[in-house]
C-alpha cells in the first residue's frame, strides 16, 4: 500500500476550481517535488493535504495508509503523521515556542500512545534537534515566531518537523525569501530527515532548493493538473526553458480533456 | 416609576434598621457620614442609562430586585472548608461571609512589625482617629450613588496600615464569601487601606460565592491611600457566581512619587461594574490600571476607570483586555482628566478585546480631558476575533482545537497577568484565570471558518 494517494481530487477555493483533478501516488522514503507557476494551485494542494478547512474539496479522494485524510481535522492528519512547513509561519505571540513545541510533541505522541515528555524528557531531544538547525536556542524562549527573522521562522518549521517525526513532510514554498546560507542549512536539515519511513513533498516555484534538497520525482502543476512527471532532470529542463513551454503545451492538451 | 421609589423606600427601611442596630457602636462622626451618604443615595436613586456614566450597563434588575441587608454573623464553614480559595504564600488571610469578618475563618494579627491588619468593624472602635482621618475622605458620593450607597451601609470590611518604611511583600488575602440565601441579600464591604511614606503592601480583594445561586449584591468600596514614595499592589479578583451583582470602586490617593497598580480581573457575576479611580495628587506618581475581562452567557462586565492627573510629572497606563464569549456584553470606560497643572503628564491607554461569537458586545469608549498644555496621551482599542491562521498553526501541529484556542485564550490573558507583581499574587489570578478560560475554551463552538472574515476593527490616537 503506498503511503499517500491522490485520485481525481477537485478543489475549489471562494466558488473557483483550483485542483481540476490531481492524481498522485506517493511512497514511503520517496521525496517528490511539485513545481510550478504561480497560481497553479501548489499551495492548495500542501493546504489540503494538512486539512486547512477553508479549502473546499469538490471530488476525488486522498488516502494516507488507507485511512480517508479528507475526513480528518486538521490535528487528527498531524497525529496520523501528516506535516506541513508553513510558507508563512504565523507569529503567536504570548506562546513561548518551547511551549508550543512540547505541546505538540505531547499532543502527537499521546495519539501514538506514546508516554507524554516532560520538560526534563523533552530538553535534550530539543537541543539535538536544534544543533540541527543551528538554531539559537534563545529563540526557544520567545514567542511562536514573533520577531523572527525569515531564515529563522524556516528553521524554526524544519524543527518542528525533526520534532514530530512526520511519515509525509510537505514543505510549502520554503525557500522562498532565504538567502543562499539559509537555504544551505534549511535544505541540510530536511535530508537529515530523509528515512525510508518517510515521504516528503518538496513544493516550490523555483529550481534551487532542489539543487540541495534532490527529488526522487518531479510534477509539473498547471493550471490545477499535473502536466509532466519526471526525474530530477525535468526541474533542470524548468530552470533553463522556464514554464513558458509547459504552459503552452498543457493548454494545447486541456481543451480537449474538458 | 412605581416600583422604583418602592426599591427606594426598601433601602430606607433597610438603613433606619441598620442605624438602630449599630447606633451602640457608631461614633459621631461616622452616623453623620452615613446618613448623609444615605441622603445622598435616597435622593439620586439608581442610575438609569441616560446617566452618561452608565450608558452602557442597564441597571433595571438591580432596581427591580428588593435586597435585604445581611448582618448575621452566622455561617456555615469550618477553617477546612476554604481548603479551594486558600491563596499559597499569602501573608495574611481576611475572610468576611456576607459581609461579616469571620476571625475563626481567618489568618491574621500581627505580620509584622508597623503592620496592621483587621476588621474596620474593630479599628473604628480600637484606632478612631486613624480611621476617621480617612474613611470617606477619597470616596466621591456625589459622582457615584454606589458609593454612597455603600457609604451609607459601611460597617466592616479590611482595614490595612502600613507604617511609614515597612515593606510587607507577599500579598494579604480578602476572601468575601457571599452565601445563598432565601431573599436577595446584599452587603457593602469597605476596606480602608493606608501605606504610609516609603512603605509597601499588597492587597488582594477575591470576591467568591457559595451554594445554590440565588440573587446578590455585593457592592464595595475601597479606599486605597499611599503616601510619598509607598509602593502599593492591589488585585481585584471577582468570581461570584452568574446570579451575582458585583459593584466595586477602588478609590487610589497617591501622593508624591508613589506607584500604584491596580489589577482588575472580571471572571464572574451576572451584572459586574468595577470602577478604578486614581487620583495622581502628588508630583512624579505612577499608576499601572491593568485589567482582564472573560464573559459569557448573559454576563455584563462594565469596567470603568476615572485617572485624574493632578500633579505634574504624573504617569498613568491602562492596559485592558477582554474575551467575550455567548452573548456577554463588555465595557471599558477610560476616562482620563489631566488638570491644569498638570504639566508634562504621561498618560496611556490601551483596551484589545476578543469576541468570539456574532452576539457577542463590547462597546469601548476612551474619554480624554485635558486642561494643560504640555502632555502626552494616547489611547487605543482593538476589536477582533481568536486569529484563524493562528488557530489553524496550532492544529496543524497535532493541538486539539479546544486546547489550541484555549492556549491562544491564555496568552492574551497573559499579557494582563504578566503585569502582576507580586508572584504568590500572580500565580493566584493565572489559576483563576486558566480555569475561567478552560470552559470558555470548551463552549465555544468553532464556526464556519472559511467564511469568517477577519473583521479586526481598530484605532489609535495621539493627543
Amino acid at each position: 500500500m503506498s503511503l499517500l494517494e491522490i485520485n481525481d481530487l477537485h478543489v475549489q477555493v471562494g466558488g473557483h476550481e483550483i485542483l481540476k483533478g490531481i492524481n498522485l501516488t506517493i511512497n514511503s522514503g520517496e521525496v517528490h517535488s511539485i513545481m510550478g507557476p504561480n497560481g497553479s494551485g501548489k499551495s492548495t494542494l500542501a493546504q489540503v493535504l494538512s486539512r486547512r478547512e477553508s479549502y473546499e474539496v469538490t471530488g476525488g479522494q486522498i488516502l494516507l495508509d488507507g485511512k480517508d485524510l479528507l475526513e480528518m481535522k486538521p490535528e487528527e492528519a498531524a497525529c496520523e503523521g501528516v506535516f506541513m512547513a508553513f510558507q508563512y509561519p504565523v507569529e503567536i505571540p504570548g506562546i513561548s515556542n518551547a511551549y508550543f513545541l512540547r505541546s505538540s510533541l505531547n499532543a502527537v505522541r499521546k495519539y501514538r500512545g506514546l508516554d507524554e515528555l516532560d520538560a526534563m524528557d523533552f530538553l535534550p531531544v530539543f537541543r539535538e534537534k536544534l544543533k540541527l538547525l543551528e538554531m539559537d536556542d534563545r529563540l526557544m524562549n520567545r514567542s511562536v515566531n514573533e520577531g523572527f527573522s525569515g531564515g529563522e521562522k524556516k528553521r524554526n518549521e524544519i524543527l518542528q518537523m525533526a520534532m514530530l517525526e512526520p511519515k509525509l513532510a510537505i514543505l510549502d514554498e520554503t525557500d522562498s525569501g532565504l538567502d543562499i546560507d539559509a537555504l544551505k542549512i534549511v535544505a541540510q536539515g530536511v535530508n537529515a530527515l530523509r528515512s525510508p519511513d518517510r515521504a516528503m513533498i518538496v513544493v516550490t516555484h523555483y529550481q534551487r532548493l532542489l539543487d540541495y534538497i534532490v527529488p526522487d520525482f518531479v510534477h509539473v502543476l498547471v493550471d490545477g493538473r499535473i502536466v509532466r512527471s519526471g526525474g530530477p532532470e525535468l526541474a533542470l529542463e524548468l530552470e533553463s526553458k522556464g514554464y513558458g513551454w509547459i504552459e503552452t503545451e498543457a493548454r494545447q492538451v486541456a481543451p480537449a480533456s474538458a | 416609576m412605581a416600583i422604583e421609589t418602592a426599591q427606594l423606600e426598601s433601602y430606607l427601611e433597610s438603613f433606619t434598621d441598620f442605624a438602630k442596630a449599630a447606633a451602640g457602636e457608631t461614633p459621631q462622626w461616622l452616623r453623620e457620614l452615613r446618613e448623609n451618604a444615605f441622603a445622598r443615595f435616597y435622593d439620586v436613586g439608581i442610575p438609569t442609562t441616560r446617566d452618561e456614566d452608565w450608558r452602557f450597563t442597564n441597571l433595571s434588575a438591580l432596581r427591580t430586585t428588593p435586597f435585604r441587608l445581611v448582618r448575621e454573623s452566622a455561617h456555615p464553614f469550618t477553617f477546612s472548608d476554604l481548603a479551594a480559595w486558600r491563596m499559597e504564600g499569602a501573608a495574611a488571610r481576611m475572610v468576611f461571609v456576607n459581609g461579616r469578618f469571620a476571625p475563626e475563618l481567618s489568618i491574621w494579627g500581627p505580620i509584622a512589625d508597623g503592620v496592621t491588619v483587621s476588621s474596620l468593624r474593630n479599628e473604628i472602635v480600637n484606632r478612631p482617629d486613624v480611621v476617621a482621618e480617612h474613611l470617606g475622605r477619597y470616596l466621591n458620593i456625589e459622582r457615584d450613588p454606589f458609593c454612597a450607597l455603600n457609604t451609607a451601609f459601611a460597617e466592616d470590611g479590611t482595614y490595612v496600615h502600613v507604617r511609614r518604611g515597612i515593606a510587607v511583600e507577599q500579598p494579604i488575602h480578602l476572601l468575601f464569601i457571599t452565601t445563598s440565601s432565601a431573599t436577595p441579600a446584599m452587603t457593602h464591604p469597605r476596606n480602608l487601606i493606608v501605606v504610609e511614606e516609603e512603605g509597601q503592601a499588597s492587597i488582594i480583594e477575591d470576591y467568591v460565592s457559595f451554594g445554590p445561586e440565588t440573587p446578590a449584591f455585593s457592592n464595595i468600596a475601597t479606599e486605597l491611600v499611599a503616601r510619598g514614595n509607598a509602593t502599593v499592589n492591589h488585585i481585584m479578583l471577582e468570581r461570584e457566581h452568574q446570579q451575582s451583582y458585583n459593584f466595586s470602586t477602588l478609590r487610589i490617593e497617591q501622593a508624591r512619587n508613589a506607584n500604584v497598580a491596580s489589577h482588575s480581573l472580571l471572571l464572574g457575576g451576572a451584572l459586574v461594574r468595577n470602577n478604578v479611580h486614581p487620583v495622581l495628587a502628588g508630583e512624579g506618581g505612577e499608576c499601572l490600571i491593568n485589567g482582564l475581562f472573560i464573559g459569557s452567557g448573559r454576563q455584563h462586565l462594565d469596567n470603568y476607570m476615572l485617572v485624574e492627573h493632578a500633579s505634574p510629572h504624573c504617569a498613568s497606563r491602562q492596559f485592558y483586555n477582554g474575551v467575550l464569549d455567548e452573548r456577554a456584553h463588555g465595557v471599558f470606560h477610560g476616562r482620563i482628566i489631566v488638570h491644569k497643572d498638570a504639566q508634562k503628564t504621561d498618560a496611556k491607554q490601551t483596551n484589545r478585546n476578543l469576541l468570539l461569537t456574532d452576539d457577542a458586545l463590547i462597546d469601548t469608549k476612551p474619554q480624554l480631558e485635558i486642561y494643560a498644555d504640555d502632555v502626552k496621551c494616547t489611547h487605543g482599542a482593538t476589536i477582533g476575533q481568536i486569529d484563524d491562521n493562528a488557530l489553524f498553526y496550532l492544529r496543524s501541529r497535532g493541538i486539539h482545537e479546544a486546547e489550541a484556542r484555549r492556549l491562544l485564550l491564555e496568552a492574551f490573558a497573559g499579557e494582563c497577568l504578566d503585569r502582576i507583581v507580586p508572584d504568590a499574587a500572580r500565580e493566584y489570578a493565572a489559576a483563576v484565570t486558566e480555569e475561567r478560560l478552560l470552559q470558555v475554551a470548551k463552549a465555544t463552538r468553532l464556526k464556519s471558518s472559511g467564511t469568517a472574515e477577519e473583521q479586526e476593527r481598530s484605532w489609535e490616537e495621539v493627543g
